[in-house]
């Protein structure tokens, strides 16, 4: 697919930085969710993730 | 803690569900009408407001802001109230909201008939309309953030981000596409013009699938199928990731609708990146929604609302496939202006929006009467009926799609083209338009049994519409229950802040795309030969909008051999400076006319207008009789000018004091040219045809894609 974009970039100046930049934009954004993501504890994704499925009269608030 | 007690909000939910249902017959009944018009062109015979171009915005816009947005809102006010333990913040709130959305509605349905449009897709509805929808919307907005702020839940589920993205978006995309200069009371003209407003119009129409009809449907997935499933969703983590990806990368993908088009090169590139790295977070999600019913699959064998639920998420897998490969250049330029699109879309609105509310009403129906629903095998029924009529509808479609495109390409070895009779290649795909009607009918079957099961359900249940329960206010915080949380709990407690993260995740995409397209004037270079258009025309173009027109026919010609020979010089972006809104058109049911000037005579669009098969037999558009009978209103002309003027276009005084005089003289040619044909004479000798709306379509018609080829006589 790289043919369609390449010429055209080809005239900016610096070019190069570009997509390096993106790059680590992109990267820093996601490894740091998916670090952040992976370090919640299980107990909070488990009481989380049973939200919806508390019965509506059963109200315990988990504080 | 003390336990405090409250009700929940059944009544809002209750009339939103009933809105929901209603619309949707409406809104496919509709569809249905304009899919029977390609079969029976003749059928609504000389009905102004029935005619294909003013009813099929009304049926994009009925299925999607009032079904969808209808069936969301259901959702939305169930599962916020117990997600975060507390009724919704203002009760008046939700019925301003609810009246007012159904108003909307109402005059969406009004004015769409009338011929009252933008012409911008899934945009069309005119200003006062617009700004209706921006406060209804906000008013939305203030009482989800209300109840995000009064609620006993400490953390906000992973639905309710889905929920607030799509709050905060829709506002940004809806003002943003809608900027326009009124001129009357339902007239306006975009503030953008020609390129630019392609570009910002596509970035909305876009993200209109991405922000109306997929983070809303995912938030409900998020909290429904685990509901239905009595089981949590398969990873929340992996519903972080997704959400966070998703609204950031969907956001850029809006110029893979303009692939081959005008729009600068950049802007097409960055389209197609981000759309084929999409497929990742809408996987992501798909996988988590399927993997919920995970242990679970010997209940998708009895229970027809989990059946609708896995045939929902499959579509939408199916169709963020499909999506990131249609914006592959190659690929788009097979599908593009094809009913390969139109079989794409109802993927995703058949099966993914309309199957998810349609098992998410089912479920909700027992839980609002409290009683059991009245017919689980009628329910059955619809699921099979429904999933039949997806396959019925969209498979034709695609044969239809290719069919199209390989017919539109084909070459002889001479170098002409094989097809070069447009009509060819749509009689061609006839048969498959009415399989397409039969799977929608089956479709609308279905779901007119749910109609009719939820009735019964209603009839048979309760009236309570307020829920007693009883739940602790959130504890104020203490330092040492926050020491060592992540950021993004932190996040997740700051409502506010959370909104408005998610705003500026948006908001980056749709800058980096549009502000160079509109600061950078290089972006879009001039062609001195074109120049505005005439009154005459200008009135004309208008004609052309409101009977909607570009909803067959596109002004756009793609840079390919096989365009160029079929309709003449590929289309430049400095041609549409002019261009308030941009014409571009997404799909050829009928040909590309951004060439048609100078292209037939007078009498041909004349005769073209009063009767397409007169001119051309076997074809599928519409009669228009009624241009040959109205008369053109030029109460508005100047108005029309002077807004133009002030948006850019540059008319001189002179041009705008004499409009009517010059808009008289080009109309008195027209009709001189009419009458050199002797059968208009004998027809219409009398009948003052300079006066009527159709001298102002064919001065139209006749000047577009001009101005380029007087620019090469005056350089020759």
């Amino acid at each position: 697919m790289i043919r369609f974009v390449k010429h055209y970039f080809e005239g900016i100046a610096n070019v190069e930085i570009y997509p390096i930049i993106s790059l680590l934009l992109f990267f820093l954004v996601f490894v740091t969710m998916l670090i952040h993501v992976l370090k919640i504890p299980k107990k909070n994704i488990e009481e989380i993730s049973n939200l919806p499925l508390e019965g509506d009269e059963n109200n315990n608030n988990y504080e | 803690m003390e336990k405090e007690q409250f009700y929940y909000d059944n009544k809002i939910v209750k009339m939103f569900l009933i809105a929901t249902v209603v619309w949707g017959i409406v809104g496919m009944t509709v569809g249905l009408m304009v899919a029977f018009l390609f079969n029976f062109p003749n059928y609504m015979e000389g009905i102004p407001w029935l005619s294909f171009g003013r009813l099929r915005p009304l049926h994009t816009n009925a299925v999607i802001f009032a079904f969808v947005g209808n069936g969301f809102f259901v959702g939305m006010y169930y599962s916020m109230q117990r997600l975060l333990k507390a009724r919704m913040f203002s009760d008046l709130l939700s019925r301003i909201h609810f009246w007012g959305w159904q108003l909307i509605i109402v005059a969406a349905a009004i004015t769409l008939p009338l011929g009252l449009t933008s012409s911008k897709e899934y945009a069309e509805l005119e200003w006062p309309i617009d700004i209706a929808i921006t406060l209804i919307w906000v008013v939305m907005g203030i009482n989800m953030i209300g109840t995000l702020i009064k609620r006993r839940q400490r953390h906000i589920y992973v639905a309710i981000w889905f929920y607030i993205s799509t709050f905060v978006t829709i506002a940004v995309l809806h003002i943003f596409n809608n900027l326009e200069l009124p001129v009357s009371a339902f007239k306006s003209y975009s503030v953008y013009a020609g390129v630019q407003d392609a570009m910002v119009q596509w970035w909305y129409g876009h993200n209109a699938v991405a922000f109306f009809l997929t983070t809303p449907i995912l938030g409900l997935m998020y909290y429904f199928v685990p509901k239905a499933a009595n089981r949590p969703v398969y990873s929340y983590r992996l519903s972080i990731i997704h959400f966070w990806s998703l609204i950031f990368i969907y956001i850029w993908a809006g110029p893979h609708h303009l692939l081959y088009t005008a729009l600068p090169e950049w802007a097409q590139n960055l389209g197609t990146v981000f759309s084929v790295m999409l497929i990742f977070p809408s996987w992501g999600g798909m996988i988590n929604g399927l993997l919920t019913l995970r242990g679970a699959w010997d209940k998708v064998r009895e229970d027809p609302i989990l059946k609708f639920f896995v045939v929902a998420i499959t579509g939408y897998g199916m169709s963020t496939f499909e999506g990131p490969m249609l914006s592959f250049k190659n690929l788009n330029a097979i599908g593009h202006y094809t009913d390969w699109i139109v079989a794409h879309v109802h993927i995703g609105t058949l099966a993914w929006n309309g199957f998810i509310i349609s098992g998410m009403l089912y479920w909700l129906a027992s839980k609002i009467w409290k009683t059991k629903l009245y017919s689980t095998k009628l329910a059955n029924t619809h699921f099979w009926i429904g999933t039949l009529g997806i396959l019925f509808y969209a498979i034709p479609l695609y044969v239809a799609g290719f069919t199209q495109a390989s017919m539109w390409k084909q070459f002889n070895p001479d170098g002409t083209l094989v097809y070069g009779n447009f009509l060819e290649t749509v009689t061609q795909v006839l048969p498959m338009y009415a399989m397409r009607s039969f799977g929608g009918t089956l479709y609308l079957t279905g779901f007119i049994l749910l109609a009719y099961n939820i009735y019964k359900t209603a009839k048979a249940g309760s009236k309570v519409e307020d829920e007693l329960v009883e739940a602790a206010p959130l504890k104020q915080i203490t330092a040492r229950r926050i020491a060592g949380e992540g950021w993004h709990s932190w996040l997740e407690r700051r409502t506010v802040l959370f909104t408005i993260f998610a705003t500026l995740a948006i908001l980056v995409g749709g800058a980096v795309e549009i502000v160079p397209l509109i600061v950078v004037p290089s972006n879009i270079p001039k062609i001195t030969s074109v120049k505005p258009y005439t009154p005459l025309e200008l009135e004309g173009r208008d004609i052309y909008i409101r009977e909607g027109c570009n909803n067959c026919h596109s002004q756009m010609i793609r840079p390919f051999r096989s365009e160029v020979e079929r309709y003449g010089e590929y289309s430049k972006a400095g041609e549409f400076i002019y261009d308030r809104p941009f014409l571009w058109g997404s799909r050829r049911t009928g040909p590309d006319v951004h060439r048609i000037g100078g292209k037939y005579n007078d009498n041909w669009h004349f005769n073209h207008m009063f009767d397409p098969r007169l001119t051309s037999p076997g074809s599928i558009m519409p009669r228009y009789p009624w241009l040959l009978t109205d008369d053109l209103d030029v109460s508005t002309t100047e108005a029309k000018m002077k807004g133009l003027v002030s948006l850019g276009t540059p008319y001189t005084q002179s041009e705008i004091d004499k409009a009517l005089f010059l808009l008289r003289n080009q109309a008195e040619g027209i009709e001189k040219n009419l009458r050199q044909d002797p059968e208009f004479v004998k027809n219409y000798g009398d009948a003052n045809m300079q006066d009527k709306e159709i001298v102002a379509l064919i001065a139209y018609l006749q000047r577009l894609g001009t101005d380029i080829k007087k620019g090469e006589t005056a350089q020759n």
